[in-house]
């Protein structure tokens, strides 16, 4: 009983002797006052604190020996307030800009891939930590751990990857950067090496007719990067890659801010490949001699208060390249018919602009507009035949998107303008073109919010070559159960054929060129139209919290109503011709992605394709297309230490199946290249957010393609042909290199 | 076509026109809930309500922030329907026969 009253009044005391702050904390928006509720107060470095009420206010027992008060709130800025004697405090809180919330963490890190689940589109997102992953030294190189998009070599000299996807050639596929249209027309064959790895911040690829708002050249489906941007890149960023087949690559990245609207960043890459090899003893060198400089200045200005977002880019870009022959010296052979050899040399110059304004607290209501110059420019000479292309380019978009009635419905409407201006030397042959289109565009998308949504667009467009069209686009998704979704999507798309641009692999060749004229405006031939339906199902299984395992199922089928036919059939000769018959590509996706606690991620894809068409010599499959795929990709990462130590390691199979060849004094008639395997990996090791360093192999199982080039003894006869490619050419490879980002 | 371009290029200017009248204002309030299902529930809700244009429920701060047509609705109907489909917001409570009707993972 004395024991209780003795702590009663200890109890008593310590409560009289306990001193309080009140206060109130609040936040101006648009020079009114609100009061701020639950907001967080508590002293730093201690758990002790609480939280506002409805009015903004709140009362906490101050601690002894601290002054330093911390008040938080999501959506707000932290700030910290000293106080001394003070018992009373009124304290604004400032919004923070709505991508730097700090103090947030996000309990689940983001996969590095993800399959979007709420999306209408069949999307897939990668981040740059994916594209980590395969140190890539360009876009072309940076799908590898994808199975969504098959690569292949175009050819046994210029060492230069063409991407599949659907069964179809990266010239069916709209690839745009930063939503402009970019790997076309003259840049289709090396383009997508034009665009330096690190400069990606991520990619979207969506699978299907897409959306009509960058235009109806989609016909198998998008790929859009985006690029870094100055205000959310680190100011400093350095990589240094070189690998065992002696190619040398620097990146930096350096961005400023100038004030707190204004950010520049320049971006600068150089690489350089100087060793010739010969590992398959054919005289010819397995990879170009090559070097690329590639500089790119950006301006980006943010204004969240007034809703104003601009970016503008400059761009040059040199490359040149040097195949052929082991001992053949430009100076001395060029012209001649003793030594076989080739350069490309590409200058390109790119500039763009984008504005957009989003409406001041009508985050629904936007306006977007943008700008976008370029001229390319290639000289290029294949033993004794010669190619030259320029195309000048010019790109205009005007976008607004708002709602109608509320944010279920939403719309997108805009125009296009574009105008394209190719030169060509062919041979001896000259070839000038001008493309001229001007298109308008609706989009409307409709959300429950629940379990359906669609997305129905279409456009309207004057071509000059192609003439007055219309563009109908579909796309469905719904969740008939919980975690199942099911997709539908259909939709047409055009395209003119740059058939000399689009398979420059056959000036390595000896093949004529034939080109059976119909009266079209573009060569001679008339433009190509496809439509594109498909379906895709999407499940999702719980397992626990620890382990996600889902599975993705999709089918396509491209029926192309018009189309270039790309003839490589008969052994001396390639031919182009409009598509008598039919022409449909079927593509079959089964993918399962099992993560353990992000650590361990595993993806097993199988793929199908069933690509035929008619050609002059009958119904035959497309050749070089391997009829089916496998892959696995497991990636294991150490959980990351307190100092931001970490491991992480990626391995990449590949299984190839058979490809249908085409008759050659290599090839019989109906013969099919062998099964094969690819086998890539990395191990990157971090130090810290600041410095990591990576190791990694790529085709380490060492397949190469035996006899890659037809005829190689006498370069200058009919028989020569290198463009008959279904495996890598060079052997396995190691590559290093180290990332600082400060 | 041309036609097409002209309604294309008016269309965003009509809508320009009649945002400018200020009658499109912005509210917050709060709801009471604790999950994804309860976000669907509420933000559909409100969306139910003609002249709501835009309604987005946050999670840990049960804060529901609202973009509407001030001439077209009346706040009380929001919290009206919100609290009909089962949630009590700041200024109506939930009756316990809707509340009852919620989810299990929903009944805070």
């Amino acid at each position: 009983m004395k024991i209780n009253l003795l702590i009663a009044c200890l109890y008593c005391s310590l409560i009289f002797s306990q001193e309080y702050i009140i206060g109130s904390i609040q936040y101006k928006e648009n020079d009114k006052i609100y009061p701020l509720e639950g907001a967080n107060v508590f002293w730093q470095d201690t758990s002790v604190g609480t939280s506002t009420n409805g009015e903004g206010f709140f009362e906490l027992e101050k601690k002894p020996k601290r002054s330093l008060l911390v008040i938080s709130h999501l959506g707000f800025k932290t700030d910290t307030v000293n106080i001394k004697a003070a018992k009373k405090i009124n304290h604004f809180l400032t919004k923070a800009p709505e991508e730097k919330l700090d103090g947030v963490i996000l309990s689940q890190k983001r996969k590095s891939i993800q399959k979007s689940f709420i999306e209408t589109q069949n999307i897939l997102k990668i981040s740059s930590e994916e594209l980590l992953k395969a140190a890539c030294c360009n876009l072309s190189e940076s799908f590898e751990t994808n199975p969504s998009i098959d690569v292949n070599f175009s050819d046994a000299l210029s060492g230069t990857r063409q991407i599949k996807m659907l069964g179809l050639s990266s010239p069916y596929i709209l690839i745009s950067e930063e939503n402009i249209p970019m790997v076309r027309g003259a840049s289709q064959a090396y383009g997508l090496t034009f665009t330096p790895g690190t400069w990606v911040e991520s990619i979207q690829i969506s699978k299907g007719a897409g959306s009509v708002t960058n235009g109806f050249e989609s016909i198998t489906g998008q790929i859009n990067s985006e690029l870094q941007k100055p205000s959310f890149d680190a100011p400093f960023f350095l990589n240094l890659y070189g690998s065992i087949n002696g190619r040398y690559e620097v990146n930096m990245h350096t961005n400023y801010k100038l004030g707190d609207k204004l950010s520049v960043g320049l971006y600068t890459h150089a690489d350089k490949r100087s060793q010739k090899f010969d590992n398959n003893g054919d005289d010819f060198i397995d990879l170009p001699i090559s070097d690329q400089v590639n500089i790119m200045n950006r301006w980006q200005y943010i204004n969240t208060e007034k809703g104003w977002i601009s970016l503008f880019s400059l761009r040059w870009m040199k490359d040149e390249k040097l195949l052929g022959s082991i001992d053949f010296i430009p100076s001395i052979h060029k012209g001649k018919l003793n030594k076989w050899g080739s350069e490309i040399d590409t200058n390109r110059f790119d500039s763009s602009f984008k504005i957009g304004y989003v409406f001041p607290h009508i985050p629904y209501q936007s306006f977007g507009f943008q700008i976008a110059f370029s001229d390319h420019d290639q000289q290029a000479y294949y033993g004794i035949r010669n190619y030259n292309i320029n195309q000048k380019s010019f790109y205009s978009n005007l976008l607004f998107n708002s709602i109608i009635g509320n944010t279920q419905n939403k719309f997108k409407v805009g125009i296009n303008y574009s105008y394209d201006q190719y030169d060509e030397n062919v041979d001896s042959l000259q070839y000038q073109r001008l493309d001229k289109n001007i298109g308008s565009f609706f989009e409307l998308t409709h959300d429950n919010g629940i379990n359906f949504s669609w997305i129905a667009g279409a456009r309207l467009d004057h071509h000059s070559n192609i003439g007055t069209f219309f563009t109908p686009r579909l796309h469905i998704r719904f969740i008939p159960i919980d975690d199942i979704v099911l997709r539908l999507s259909g939709g047409a798309g055009r395209k003119v054929a740059n058939i000399f641009a689009e398979n420059q692999n056959l000036f390595s060749t000896a093949r004529k060129i034939n080109i059976q004229s119909n009266g079209g405006l573009i060569y001679g031939l008339n433009p190509e139209k496809a439509w594109n339906y498909g379906l895709g199902l999407t499940k999702t299984f719980y397992i626990s919290n620890t382990h996600q395992l889902s599975a993705f199922m999709d089918y396509y089928i491209t029926n192309f109503i018009d189309q270039v036919v790309v003839d490589w059939e008969n052994f001396d000769q390639i031919s182009f011709y409009n598509l008598r018959g039919k022409s449909i590509a079927k593509s079959f996706h089964i993918e399962i992605d099992y993560s353990y606690q992000n650590l361990i991620n595993m993806r097993l894809a199988f793929k199908n394709y069933d690509v035929r068409q008619d050609y002059m010599s009958g119904y035959k499959e497309k050749p070089l297309l391997a009829k089916n795929r496998f892959f696995v990709n497991i990636g294991i990462e150490s959980k990351t230490t307190p100092r931001g130590r970490q491991w992480l390691w990626d391995l990449t199979f590949h299984l190839v199946g058979n490809q249908r060849l085409v008759e050659t004094i290599r090839d019989d008639l109906n013969s099919y290249s062998p099964i094969y395997s690819i086998w890539n990996f990395q191990l990157s090791r971090v130090f810290s957010k600041k410095f990591e360093i990576y190791l990694g192999g790529e085709n380490i199982g060492n397949f190469k393609q035996t006899n890659p080039i037809i005829g190689s003894n006498d370069p200058f006869g009919i028989n020569f042909d290198s463009s008959q490619i279904y495996a890598p050419i060079f052997g396995g490879m190691i590559y290093s290199g180290l990332r600082i980002k400060i | 076509m041309k036609n097409t371009l002209i309604i294309l290029l008016i269309f965003p200017t009509l809508i320009l026109a009649q945002q400018s009248q200020k009658k499109i204002v912005t509210s917050q309030f709060i709801v009471n809930g604790n999950c994804e299902m309860c976000k669907k529930t509420i933000e559909k809700a409100a969306l139910s309500v003609k002249g709501v244009k835009m309604a987005k429920w946050d999670i840990p701060s049960n804060q529901l922030s609202l973009i509407f047509n001030q001439r077209k609705v009346d706040v009380i109907n929001i919290h009206n329907t919100i609290a009909k489909s089962g949630y009590s917001t700041s200024e109506i409570k939930a009756k316990k026969e809707d509340y009852n009707k919620l989810p299990m993972c929903c009944q805070y």
